[in-house]
């Protein structure tokens, strides 16, 4: 095989370049460093291909771009295939439009288009909102309508299956706290004020706080990514040219689903967490269960259990709505399922410390 | 008798002209396509006649209904008379076939089971399916096989109009020619005028009475096959090379 290279002559007003060997893509750019250092500009180019054994469309961009540099020029090949490619590439540079270059987005613009479309996602929000407005109504007026078995579905998805990773959870909250404040309270020996504190905390703070974070990471994101999919199969499509309403199909049954869940979640949070400060009161301090939960009916007040209750439709409300609403946002690309998923956490736990920071002030301000 | 009227059509997405004053009319019966360039807006334009996307002016009446003006009891009426089929079939993935085929007799007529089971029989043989294939899940069938179900379920409520977009694209060649086949058969038999979205030259030449074609936001032509080679489009000269 003929090593490829290139030769080059060059007399005061001609250049001539001789081509060797294979003219493709891997040596253009060993010959056009060659090339550069010539000056091509009114000169008369001989351009040389007879001994080329192969040459490919990079090759003919190549020879094309010389061409145009020159004065006048002369190729001398004798393949019919090196004169069709180059013939083809030609026309084809011809029809390709002039790049056109987008200006560069200051600072400012950037700042602009992330308010707009933060603006445009709080307006789409609403209209979402007013949507579940309307197909709740629907479900009010016309009892035939509910679709009771998605709701039963979805209540064993998002509740029965939880029971086990919300009681574990809360139980485990419940040693945390009682072997922290053991340790602390141990030092002015005020053992049995644990059970106050205790009681309080967990009933109606941490258990309904502990179990919405659970199960916005749970069940949120699992609307999302159903939903998404969904919307990228295009099954909402169809769903709709089949005149069933996605809000009545799937949002409504979701979220009415996770108000009825979570009060129960949030039941159980509670008794396993006292449960679980019960048990490390007990050995750390020597209270017994007997004496625990007399303590327990004392001081802590029932309406301390009643509001942590409470609190769990809003914050179900707030994980599947938002849910819920980022899976509908899903465009049709699956990257888009992963960042929705991800916001749709981030916002819906972030959307339940707000809320429960409000009740907090809310019902403090109540005298409750 | 015409069933689809489109006039003054305009669609625009962001700054983006996609449709400019389209006009098209389908009549009773026919099968007609919607042809066109890559990105020209067809799987747009079925999309707005199927009431899934708004449009910015012009008017589209489907069997008598203005789509702008339309309300939502009588925009209920007109989805019980159509039935689309999406490119990769749009299956329900949580049901299996058999119930994506039930689930429009389910949830708008009082049948009793043992008639919607009849009838899903009935549909999953026209289509060319295999009964046993009926239990199983959209995950568990082939591209194929999604389309012939999707074609299924879209015809479960004998529809008067039925929206078909790109029905033979990813199909084998064989495949695509019994759909093509199927497709005729239902128009024959059914009596069904079909609207569909095409690249397909075969299945254009066997199925297609009339076509419009939509190049540059405009149909740059709307006849038979036999008239084509009166268009001078760039996309009618290279797209029907051989034919015109």
């Amino acid at each position: 095989m003929q090593t490829s290279q290139l030769i080059v002559k060059q007399t005061p007003e001609k250049i001539a370049l001789y081509f060797f060997g294979a003219f493709t893509l891997h040596n253009i750019a060993a010959y056009s460093a060659q090339v550069d250092t010539l000056h091509l500009e009114q000169k008369s180019l001989l351009l040389d291909l007879k001994n080329v054994t192969s040459f490919d469309t990079a090759a003919a961009l190549f020879i094309h771009n010389l061409q145009k540099q020159a004065d006048d020029f002369t190729l001398l090949s004798e393949s019919p295939k090196i004169q069709e490619n180059l013939l083809f590439v030609q026309n084809q540079v011809n029809h390709v439009p002039p790049r056109q270059y987008e200006r560069r987005k200051s600072f400012l613009f950037a700042i602009g288009k992330r308010v707009e479309e933060f603006v445009l996602d709080g307006r789409l929000f609403l209209a979402f909102f007013g949507r579940i407005f309307f197909a709740s109504l629907d479900y009010l007026t016309h009892f035939k309508h509910i679709r009771y078995k998605e709701i039963a579905f979805e209540i064993n998805e998002s509740a029965i299956k939880a029971l086990w990773i919300i009681a574990l959870t809360s139980f485990l909250i419940g040693v945390v706290v009682a072997y922290q404040s053991a340790y602390q309270l141990k030092l002015y020996g005020a053992n049995i004020f644990i059970v106050d504190m205790l009681g309080i905390s967990i009933l109606r703070e941490l258990a309904p706080l502990i179990t919405a974070i659970v199960i916005a990471g749970r069940s949120g994101s699992a609307f999302t990514a159903q939903i998404g999919a969904m919307k990228i199969t295009q099954e909402l499509d169809a769903m709709q040219t089949m005149g069933f309403d996605p809000y009545a199909f799937l949002v409504i049954p979701r979220i009415i689903a996770l108000m009825v869940a979570l009060p129960i979640l949030i039941f159980v949070a509670d008794v396993m967490g006292v449960f679980g400060g019960m048990l490390v009161s007990f050995i750390d301090l020597g209270i017994s269960g007997h004496l625990f939960l007399e303590r327990l009916n004392e001081v802590v007040a029932v309406k301390h259990f009643y509001i942590g209750i409470f609190k769990g439709p809003f914050f179900a409300f707030l994980i599947a709505a938002i849910g819920i609403f980022r899976g509908l946002q899903v465009k049709d690309n699956t990257q888009s399922i992963g960042f929705n998923t991800t916001k749709s956490v981030v916002m819906s736990i972030f959307a339940v410390i707000v809320c429960d920071a409000i009740f907090s002030i809310a019902f403090t301000n109540l005298g409750m | 008798m015409k069933i689809i009227e489109v006039s003054g059509l305009k669609t625009v997405f962001g700054s983006r002209t996609v449709h400019d004053g389209l006009n098209l009319s389908i009549a009773k019966g026919e099968i007609y396509g919607l042809l066109g360039p890559s990105g020209c807006g067809k799987t747009t334009l079925l999309r707005e006649m199927v009431l899934l996307q708004e449009y910015a002016a012009g008017s589209i009446k489907i069997l008598g209904y203005d789509l702008e003006h339309i309300n939502h009891a009588q925009a209920q009426i007109l989805r019980q008379k159509w039935g689309v089929l999406f490119q990769s079939g749009a299956l329900f993935s949580s049901l299996t076939l058999k119930e994506n085929i039930a689930l429009p007799l389910r949830e708008y007529t009082e049948l009793n089971q043992k008639m919607i089971n009849e009838i899903v029989a009935l549909k999953i043989h026209l289509v060319g399916l295999k009964q046993t294939d009926a239990h199983l899940y959209p995950s568990q069938i082939s591209g194929g096989m999604k389309k012939k179900a999707g074609l299924a379920r879209a015809i479960a409520m004998d529809p008067e109009l039925l929206f078909l977009d790109e029905p033979t694209s990813g199909l084998d060649p064989i495949s695509a020619r019994e759909f093509d086949r199927l497709i005729l058969k239902l128009r024959d038999t059914l009596g069904l005028s079909i609207v569909m979205v095409s690249h397909d030259l075969q299945s254009i030449y066997d199925t297609l009475d009339k076509m419009a074609i939509i190049d540059n936001k405009k149909i740059v032509y709307e006849d038979t096959l036999q008239n084509l080679a009166r268009s001078e489009s760039h996309f009618v000269q290279t797209f029907f090379k051989e034919r015109v």
